[in-house]
């Protein structure tokens, strides 16, 4: 079963992820069939495990002020400021439609 | 033509009143200099990971249980992807799967036809409570075509109360919400104050004909007050009927409220359907709260929150302190209805009762007549009253006692609002507002009267 260009251009625009070229989308294809042996155990009536920390003691924390106050360094990683604000486009620039991206996919 | 029903379900974001963030050390402010209050977490710095605050566990506790919720012992922490600049990781960390509370009630009252001697309990089904992170701030530089981004706000702790389709209008929304915000209040867990935007509404609207099933719906955001909620939600209905019945579809949109015109508006950067790839948080181990029968023996009580422990503590919620004040006063329901409406004003009456010897069922009409009505008019709190509780509770002796007239004492109330620090008792010398008790003295003036009268 292969992986529809509907599936492919939808997964580019949420993750903002190129899959360049053949070799990338069958790579893709590749790691989803090695995901789907997954399916070949039965899993009936066992809770699924989300994480191997699942027994451990999530930490509590006091209410204490005890970070923050950095704003010159965290600065340093800006490329652009304006008064100690981070510079953003004006909203998300989304992704061109297929028809008038330049990608391999079918249909650019 | 067929009678439409319409359908409103409301999401309420409540910041948590806390010190500091939800997974991080810094400081939770309004109005701080501009990323000054961000932590390297906050920032999305590599390398950094959350650690849940203990605090902001409890307030969600809280409000779950003055909300009748059930407590989910076990509750889970989940990704919920989306790119904006506002979200430095990519993502919020929020409780999809399995939140902390579910399945609660929130009683409210509603005047029918603006009456308030006719009031309603209605009851809205609370579907959920979670914890989830709030994002910084976007401001929008429409002239530089850019956005400045301060991320003050990001990782503020955030319970987010879902509220099930039960309400039909705006007013109904309105109360909803009024009532919710009390009780935030009441319990401390958010100061739920509308205007710093402490508590934001987002509300679910569809119509429908009786009978058939739900129709599309369209959420409404950026609503910024009680007031303009009820206003958006009666627009939108009503906007939602006129495209129906003109033949139109209603899409399954965001929409945003343009207070100064008073309508909704399609909101940019919302079209189409998101897909927001949920994943369990990785970083976080399940969520697990104890009560008293499932209380560790061994374990460090800083570790260990007792949902029995906090149910103990809760305060009077609104609705019972509104009891105990009827009870207490012999007051109205509407009456306790209004004074826990104004912040202060329910303390306020309890200070002039207690230092007054007029009944309670006296004073209610002095406070929420003649001094709210005036606090009103020039737009004061109860705390910015010119008058305080002192000083009405001595005008109010001097009434009972029948040493100045119910008129006189209305004049008085008057010179008093000027706030010159004068003393009812002096306003009443000055004026010259005693009552006459002395019969002989009576006797003299009205003779005088009818002496003038003969001499005409």
């Amino acid at each position: 079963q292969k992986v529809s260009v509907e599936v492919l251009d939808h997964l580019e625009h949420l993750a903002l992820v190129d899959f360049r070229d053949l070799e990338g989308v069958e790579r893709l294809q590749k790691a989803i069939q090695f995901a789907d042996q997954l399916h070949e155990v039965n899993t009936d009536g066992v809770e699924p495990m989300d994480s191997v920390l699942e027994d451990r003691c999530l930490y509590l924390r006091e209410d204490d002020v005890t970070e923050g106050n950095c704003t010159k360094e965290l600065m340093e990683n800006a490329r652009e400021k304006v008064e100690e604000y981070f510079v953003a486009p004006p909203g998300n620039i989304p992704l061109p439609k297929l028809e008038e991206r330049e990608t391999f996919l079918p249909g650019s | 033509l067929a009678p439409w029903v319409p359908v409103v379900g409301l999401e309420i974001h409540a910041q948590i009143s806390s010190n500091s963030k939800l997974f991080s050390g810094s400081q939770v402010q309004f109005a701080a200099p501009p990323n000054s209050l961000v932590s390297f977490f906050d920032a999305s710095l590599p390398g950094t990971l959350p650690v849940l605050n203990r605090r902001c566990v409890e307030a969600a506790v809280m409000t779950g249980l003055a909300l009748n919720c059930s407590i989910n012992k076990k509750s889970l922490f989940d990704r919920k992807h989306y790119f904006y600049a506002d979200l430095p990781a990519g993502y919020q960390i929020t409780q999809q799967r399995v939140p902390i509370a579910v399945n609660g009630s929130l009683s409210y009252s509603l005047c029918i036809d603006n009456k308030m001697s006719q009031m309603v309990t209605k009851t809205v089904r609370i579907k959920q409570i979670q914890l989830e992170q709030d994002s910084g701030k976007s401001l929008h530089d429409d002239t530089r075509s850019q956005t400045l981004v301060d991320l003050n706000r990001a990782g503020v702790g955030l319970m987010e109360v879902v509220m099930e389709p039960d309400m039909c209008c705006g007013e109904e929304a309105a109360a909803a919400v009024r009532e919710l915000q009390l009780i935030l209040q009441t319990l401390g867990s958010s100061q739920a104050v509308m205007a710093e935007g402490q508590l934001r509404v987002d509300a679910n609207v569809s119509v429908h004909h009786p009978g058939e099933p739900y129709g599309v719906r369209t959420e409404v955001k950026n609503i910024n007050s009680i007031r303009f909620l009820a206003k958006a939600v009666d627009y939108e209905i009503q906007r939602q009927i006129e495209e129906l019945e003109n033949g139109g579809t209603i899409l399954n949109e965001t929409r945003a409220f343009d207070s100064k015109l008073g309508c909704t508006v399609p909101m940019r950067d919302k079209e189409g359907k998101q897909d927001y790839r949920f994943m369990p948080e990785p970083n976080l181990p399940p969520l697990i709260l104890y009560d008293a029968k499932s209380l560790p023996a061994n374990m460090n009580h800083q570790q260990v929150i007792n949902i029995d422990w906090i149910h103990e503590r809760l305060p009077d919620l609104p609705s019972v302190k509104r009891e105990k004040l009827v009870e207490q006063y012999g007051i109205l329901p509407e009456h306790s209805f209004t004074l826990l409406n104004e912040d202060g004003l329910a303390e306020f009456f309890e200070s002039v009762v207690k230092h007054t010897q007029m009944k309670p069922k006296k004073v209610i009409g002095w406070v929420l007549n003649d001094l709210l009505s005036y606090l009103k008019q020039h737009s004061l709190t109860v705390k910015e009253s010119p008058v305080s509780s002192f000083l009405l509770a001595d005008l109010l002796n001097l009434l009972e006692k029948k040493e100045i007239s119910s008129t006189a004492a209305k004049q008085v109330l008057a010179e008093l609002w000027k706030g010159e620090g004068k003393t009812p008792l002096e306003i009443v010398k000055e004026q010259k507002l005693e009552l006459l008790q002395d019969q002989k003295e009576l006797e003299q003036i009205c003779q005088a009267v009818i002496d003038g009268q003969e001499n005409e």
